[in-house]
């Protein structure tokens, strides 16, 4: 079973460090033609705007839908999650190209810039029933998207209570916090669609592989039918030259 | 007063949030940011052609490098009001410059929202002996170090990030790869040390043990690193890559060149795909006119480099 990353920027190698404490071997991939040889991809966290620019360079966006048309299981954590779907606002002027394939809206850095970021318990009961493990998923949310509004289809495994107070994010220094009876929000932070998984946080940079285990998965329900587990090397193969990467810490 | 044991700690007063974020939290916009370039930007317009470009963040701030050793006189944090609309003007993150030690600046610049502070040595020094106390703020930092030692001692005071100083401004890639191949240099010694040894070495490179100990362990910095400092064409982008680098900073680089939107462009493509030649070679063809830069030979160029230990 070979996993694709999709390696324009961001934190792919934490990615292909997590796959391969699962011991399954995660392939990097800049170029349509190497989508081919995968039986699923991950899209990884990172800034979108990069990563749509150099997708479009290389004439990837058709070989990326086309890839989630077949119905091939992809994961999008953060930026990747930006990616797959439908609809996402808080773009940058001139918009960016998306993959789509999720029907949800997405609000790009919903909680703000880098003093916003937060790591927190969530509740995720569906990867607890599939996976065992602490009834709670540490997530760590770097200027984190969130899911404002989903489709029919579409299921939500993970919630994020945000007052209403805080909705629009402000570099003000002064936050009241209100005792009274406003209602508690929950924007939605992790999603499925058949065989489209999408998370707000980066389950990449912990310790925890509840979510890798998870997409493998997914990955194996689909694979039943196809027969090849050969990884065919198309042209000049990128990692003769590149010394290993060794992986940062993770921090428990 | 002593009975009535209160401490204030200057850290609390900017913002109301006491409790600081965790070290995990500060990584991870860093582990986010790996893979991509940093430009500088001085006005909006430069950053929305960065961000265009594929830039995965931008640093504002009033003169670039290059111009400061032209000018001369003290550089000092930038106008807050430029940075802000600079911030407002991107969707990526936006880093900015504060002096070393100063950290008001710093306490001004994590006021006004921003991703991260650049404890930069591009500025004026503030401070001669001590840099920021970084634990004491929510927003994380990036400092610049030359050998292994230096970027130890950076992360233990709480920087979240590594750059090599390089010689910010000159367009000459030799100071900066000289730098990386220092940190680099001393990694691989560390690796291949007697644990016992250790000791001795940390004091040597005037490092903290437990984190020297640590970077024997990973076999790497603890924290991502990058390149900064001289870094003018798609080939030195490459390079800094290939050299064991996990992104690179571009300053006068770009917007000093003939033709700076098509040269962003080129200089996050080679990043990218840095060790496919065929590819570097399509991305640095036409590009215009490199920054013109300044040989390190001339004994009368200031060395920013060598401001602080």
């Amino acid at each position: 079973m070979v996993v694709g990353v999709l390696a324009l920027q961001g934190s792919f190698n934490e990615h292909v460090a997590a796959l391969r404490r699962l011991g399954v071997k995660g392939v990097e991939i800049r170029k349509p033609e190497q989508l081919q040889n995968v039986s699923s991809l991950i899209i990884p966290g990172g800034e979108s705007t990069t990563m749509a620019k150099l997708a479009e360079y290389h004439n990837l966006f058709p070989a990326l839908r086309e890839f989630v048309k077949t119905g091939k299981p992809v994961w999008g954590t953060c930026a990747g999650l930006i990616f797959l779907a439908d609809k996402a606002i808080g773009q940058k002027t001139g918009g960016q190209e998306l993959i789509g394939g999720i029907d949800c809206t997405v609000h790009r850095n919903y909680f703000g810039s880098q003093i916003q970021s937060f790591e927190a318990e969530l509740s995720v009961p569906e990867l607890v029933s599939k996976e065992g493990g602490p009834e709670t998923f540490r997530g760590v949310f770097i200027r984190a998207p969130a899911v404002l509004e989903v489709g029919p289809g579409v299921e939500v495994l993970a919630e994020y209570p945000v007052s209403s107070t805080s909705v629009l994010y402000s570099s003000s220094a002064v936050q009241i916090q209100e005792e009274n009876a406003l209602p508690e929000k929950k924007v939605i932070v992790a999603v499925k669609q058949g065989n489209l998984l999408g998370t707000a946080f980066h389950p990449e940079l912990t310790s925890d592989t509840r979510w890798h285990s998870y997409f493998m998965k997914m990955g194996s329900e689909a694979q039943e039918e196809s027969p090849s587990s050969i990884v065919p090397v198309g042209g000049v193969d990128p990692s003769f030259n590149e010394k290993a990467r060794i992986d940062l810490p993770i921090y428990q | 007063m002593a009975g009535t044991g209160v401490v204030a700690v200057y850290g609390n007063g900017a913002i109301t949030e006491t409790k600081k974020s965790p070290f995990s939290v500060k990584v991870g916009l860093a582990q986010m940011l790996r893979g991509g370039v940093i430009m500088d930007v001085v006005n909006p317009e430069q950053a929305r052609i960065a961000e265009e470009a594929g830039a995965c963040a931008v640093m504002a701030l009033e003169r670039v490098p290059a111009d400061i050793r032209a000018q001369g006189g003290v550089a000092r944090m930038s106008d807050p009001q430029l940075i802000k609309e600079i911030k407002q003007s991107v969707t990526i993150p936006v880093m900015a410059k504060a002096r070393i030690g100063h950290f008001v600046e710093a306490q001004i610049l994590e006021a006004i929202g921003i991703d991260y502070v650049d404890e930069s040595e591009v500025l004026t020094p503030a401070d001669e002996e001590n840099h920021i106390n970084k634990h004491n703020f929510r927003i994380p930092f990036v400092c610049g170090c030359r050998n292994l030692g230096e970027a130890l001692r950076r992360v233990r005071e709480g920087a979240a990030m590594i750059r090599t100083k390089g010689e910010a401004g000159t367009g000459n890639v030799i100071e900066a790869v000289r730098h990386v191949r220092s940190v680099m240099g001393d990694v691989r010694v560390l690796r291949n040390m007697d644990d016992d040894e250790v000791f001795s070495f940390a004091k040597k490179i005037a490092a903290p043990y437990d984190l020297v100990m640590q970077t024997k362990q990973l076999g790497r910095l603890p924290v991502v690193q990058f390149a900064a400092g001289g870094v003018a064409t798609p080939a030195d982008a490459a390079l800094m890559m290939q050299l064991g680098c996990d992104g690179v900073f571009v300053g006068s680089g770009v917007f000093k060149s003939g033709d700076p939107a098509r040269r962003a462009r080129a200089i996050v493509q080679a990043v990218t795909h840095y060790s496919d030649p065929d590819m570097l070679a399509e991305v640095s063809c036409g590009l215009g006119e490199a920054m013109v830069g300044i040989n390190l030979n001339d004994k009368k160029v200031e060395r920013f480099a060598n401001r602080s230990e």
